[in-house]
């Protein structure tokens, strides 16, 4: 099948990539860009694990086609730690807080993560767990990866402690 | 102090936290073919033959296999030996002769790039005559094939007098209950990168739980010497049972390596996952008990119904039998039957899933209390507790066997365990605030259930132990890992053992050429079995040591000691040398670059952790839908190795009990379709539908078995959760037994409202 040529840029860098019009954008992060911390679960958009930040939106790369991503701006988990491997506070808080077990869905739910915590406003309990509830995991049972959330907002000051119920 | 006992935090996850890990899929090896596996899309049918030349006119395909072409290999065997009776129901790794269930494979396509491969996996076509298909296993049995029927196996348990039992009951209750169809689909699906290397051996990549069983039966299949084949274990996205067992796929990637002399890699889609990879759970039993008048339960008999799918794979029996044996749980029950009747349909095969058996049992048994309760118009607590088997009667010898070993609970005290969870969870305040939100109009209620879990399965573990001049140590092992901890857990206790930083400590576990022989990682045996092993390694290390740095500074050997990484005397006095140092006088006579030491330790009884599992449901009368507002387990392993690696798995385990019971279901159509082929269709639960989840960890009942005291955690948070959330759903509709079936679908409930308005 046709090869196109698509340009766009990832954690930064710019990626130069020929691929075929159907392979889907975490096929050509995962293969033409080598980035296989993008993780596929189901391919049909409902688990969330191969979520990356396209221009800032969360995004499920299973979904979208690697030339639909021309001229955009990809941010992936390899993004997030410093170039020497130091975590960032996200990372770190999901390392303190057990907030991974296999680590297959970790990719994901950081994405997702790192969206809530660098929008303008706040996050509270609710939120959190409505977005977080967009991804799946089947090891932890989410106590801990919504309290790792929870510890890296503090952390950054994104925390808005909820009224008691 | 980072032995055992430390909240330690993970070895394994610097590298998954920058998506750096290497799961299956992220593998390659250059000049390989991407395998595509053709699929029956026909529940039921012989097969008439497999047109495979469209696919192969295709550019970049390299070959298309059917049912001729693999017909040399032997089928799929048991790990379990001796079990000729089950042979003819093994599966073959492509089809023979006729389709037993939608999602087997018929036949596979080998080609340049993965999509190219799902190019032409639709061009095979298949030509399938449909034969009626048999979708319930407590439906009469039929002809499995010319000399066989679909009941495949019947087996039977039994101790005690049931007869005089049922004489002296003052109450028989009844009930039918059923668990559904669900299983551990890890979010990672199956995949296998299967290549020769420079000397001609063949590896495969990809391979979790039972590297090296799978290393053998690969090895007969194929007709190789085992020395022509191993298996390594990378990232693995999630176990639960059913990764790593040895499918058709495993074969076939080895088999196409072998004979195409190229590497083939093999990563399976959602979908396939969803029809061909192990299902589980689905049972239907009729249990009948005899009650005295104050609710002491004097025997139960109970028949049930297996649905063992398509065809009986690896673990044979495995699940109903340990349903059977361990129906009784933390219960007296004096006298018991069970029969279970294991029986073939067309569906997709099943295996084990996390608390196999228990699971399934452990909501027959606890809704059976629920029901005495009901019937004696006692509280379900106190029912319970005269039932429980006394801390005085340890260790209990149940009279029974299951999977070859004895059943014989070795420590507990189950009352203790009930007391302090329901100090914990403030049992009586919290059912009073419930009984005044009762009153108030909303439906709402708690329930709970005890189960005994089994773990440390084994016949042995080996490790080999080397500790260098600089006081590393690298521990291998025969173990697996499929996402626990393992290698962290496992360092904590060589930590322990050798007196060393666990940070000092590398865990080789997963790869067959590094220990000759290993079980692996199930049966929630790792901790038990394999951490045993590392500490008789570890004290032999510590003894050489100690003897040798007692020549050094002329001292009596039983007055030293290893903490700290250095050995020194008793009382603190004189000189200390460094676990390095000594390593290096040791060495300095023998030479090499490092001490060794072995250990193998053998087991032939499991170690019996139990628990408690509780439950708050709010239900919606007008929907039928289920809130859970509470989940909690307690759980008594004996010693825990890393409590927070602990907790973690309870509450990961009591997610995937609640999908079980509210939420996962494989559903089939009339004609044997797969209704669950997406995961927007098999709904596993989210941080939705998972509550506040709150784990009481004790460590009352140490296990006399091995050194550590340790029992397993890997499937407790799992075992009642089914059986405590139908007995809060009842509680919040008024306390009568209705739920007799999982999961509780929205449809179901409310049919079952109407029934008992
Ligand atoms: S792989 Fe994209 S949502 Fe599951
Ligand atoms: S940690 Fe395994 S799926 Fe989330």
């Amino acid at each position: 099948m046709n090869k196109r040529e698509v340009v766009f840029t990832v954690n930064g860098e710019t990626r130069r990539v020929l691929v075929e019009p159907r392979r889907t954008l975490a096929d050509t992060l995962r293969e033409e860009c080598g980035l296989t911390g993008t993780h596929l679960g189901c391919e049909h958009g409902v688990c969330g694990a191969c979520t990356v930040l396209v221009d800032g939106q969360p995004t499920r790369s299973c979904l979208m086609f690697g030339v639909q991503a021309e001229g955009a701006s990809i941010r992936t988990v390899e993004g997030l730690a410093a170039p020497d491997g130091t975590l960032n506070p996200l990372q770190r808080a999901f390392w303190e807080n057990h907030g991974l077990q296999c680590g297959y869905c970790t990719p994901g739910f950081l994405m997702l993560a790192t969206w809530l915590l660098e929008r303008p406003t706040p996050l509270d309990e609710e939120e959190l767990r409505h977005v977080l509830s967009s991804n799946l995991c089947r090891c932890t049972g989410y106590q801990n990866i919504l309290a790792a959330v929870r510890a890296a907002a503090r952390e950054l000051d994104r925390w808005t402690e909820s009224a008691p119920a | 102090m980072d032995g055992i006992g430390a909240r330690l935090k993970r070895f394994e996850d610097p590298a998954l936290l920058r998506g750096e890990g290497r799961f299956a899929a992220d593998l390659d090896r250059p000049g390989q073919l991407h395998m595509r596996v053709v699929r029956s899309s026909i529940a039921h049918g012989l097969l008439r033959g497999v047109d495979a030349s469209a696919a192969l006119a295709l550019p970049g395909v390299a070959a298309v296999w059917t049912e001729r072409d693999v017909a040399d290999i032997p089928r799929i065997g048991f790990r379990m030996m001796g079990l000729t009776h089950l042979e003819p129901y093994r599966q073959p790794i492509l089809a023979q002769d006729r389709v037993r269930y939608v999602g087997e494979p018929v036949a596979v396509v080998f080609a340049e790039d993965p999509y190219l491969a799902e190019d032409a996996e639709e061009l095979v076509l298949a030509e399938i005559e449909p034969l009626p298909v048999l979708l319930s296993a407590t439906e009469a049995p039929r002809d499995f094939s010319a000399t066989h029927g679909t009941e495949a196996a019947v087996l039977r348990k039994s101790y005690g007098d049931l007869d005089a039992a049922f004489a002296a009951a003052a109450h028989v209750v009844e009930l039918e209950l059923s668990v559904g169809r669900h299983s551990g689909v890890p979010l990672e699906t199956r995949g296998a990168l299967a290549y020769l290397d420079e000397e001609g051996v063949l590896r495969m990549l990809g391979a979790a739980k039972v590297p090296h069983a799978n290393r053998l039966a690969l090895a007969r299949m194929l007709g190789l010497d085992p020395a022509q084949i191993h298996l390594h274990e990378g990232h693995v996205g999630g176990g639960f049972g059913i990764r790593g067992e040895l499918y058709p796929e495993d074969a076939l990637a080895c088999l196409a390596t072998l004979r195409l002399g190229r590497p083939v890699k093999w990563i399976e889609d959602r979908r396939e996952h969803l029809m061909a990879a192990n299902h589980s759970r689905q049972q239907t039993h009729r249990i009948r008990a005899a009650v005295d008048a104050v609710g002491f339960v004097l025997g139960a008999d109970v028949e049930f119904f297996h649905d063992q799918g398509g065809y009986v794979r690896t673990h044979a029996v495995t699940v109903p039998d340990l349903a059977a044996a361990m129906l009784p749980g933390p219960y007296v029950f004096p006298a018991y039957r069970a029969v279970g009747h294991v029986r073939l349909t067309n569906k997709t095969p099943g295996g084990t899933y996390r608390a196999p058996g228990r699971y399934e049992s452990s909501f027959v048994r606890e809704r059976l209390m629920d029901a005495v309760a009901e019937r004696l118009g006692r509280d379900p607590v106190e029912i319970r507790r005269i039932n429980l088997i006394p801390r005085e009667a340890m260790p209990f010898d149940r009279g029974i066997d299951t999977l070859g070993t004895p059943l014989v609970y070795d420590s507990g005290d189950y009352e203790k365990l009930l007391d302090k969870t329901l100090r914990h969870v403030g049992w009586e305040a919290l059912q009073a605030r419930l009984a005044e939100r009762r009153a108030r109009g909303e439906r709402v209620g708690a329930g709970l259930a005890l189960f005994v879990e089994k773990s440390g399965l084994g016949p042995f573990d080996d490790v080999r132990i080397e500790l260098d001049r600089a006081g590393r140590a690298t521990i291998a092992t025969g173990a697996a890992s499929v996402g626990q901890g393992v290698a962290t857990a496992l360092a904590q206790v060589g930590a322990e053992a050798l007196g060393i930083p666990a940070a000092n400590i590398r865990v080789i576990h997963g790869q067959t050429d590094a220990v000759s022989r290993g079980m692996g990682a199930f049966a929630t045996r790792v901790t038990v079995m394999t951490g045993t092993a590392i500490a008789m390694a570890g004290e032999k290390l510590r003894q050489k040591l100690i003897a040798q740095v007692a020549l050094l500074l002329q001292r009596p050997a039983d007055r030293l000691e290893l903490v700290g990484g250095v050995i020194r005397a008793t009382d603190g006095s004189g000189a200390s040398v460094a676990i390095g140092d000594a390593v290096a006088a040791c060495l300095a006579e023998t030479g090499g670059d490092a001490l060794c030491e072995e250990a193998s330790f053998e087991s032939h009884h499991m170690t019996y952790p139990y628990g408690v599992h509780m439950a708050v449901a709010r239900v919606d009368v007008e929907t039928g839908g289920v809130v859970l507002e509470r989940l909690m387990a307690g759980y008594d392993m004996g010693r825990a190795v890393n409590p927070m690696l602990v907790e973690g798995q309870i509450a990961g385990g009591l997610a995937q009990g609640l999908g079980g019971a509210l939420l996962e279901e494989f559903r089939y159509d009339a004609e044997g379709q797969p209704l669950s082929i997406t995961l927007a269709d098999y709904l596993m639960p989210t941080a939705n539908e998972t509550p506040e989840i709150d784990v009481l960890l004790t460590e009352d009942a140490p296990s006399g078995i091995g050194l550590l005291g340790v029992k397993g955690a890997g499937e407790g948070g799992t075992t009642a959760v089914g059986a405590a959330i139908a007995a809060a759903v009842d509680a919040a509709l008024g306390g009568r037994v209705f739920v007799s079936k999982l999961p509780i679908s929205p449809a179901q409930l409310r049919r079952w409202m109407g029934d008992s308005a």
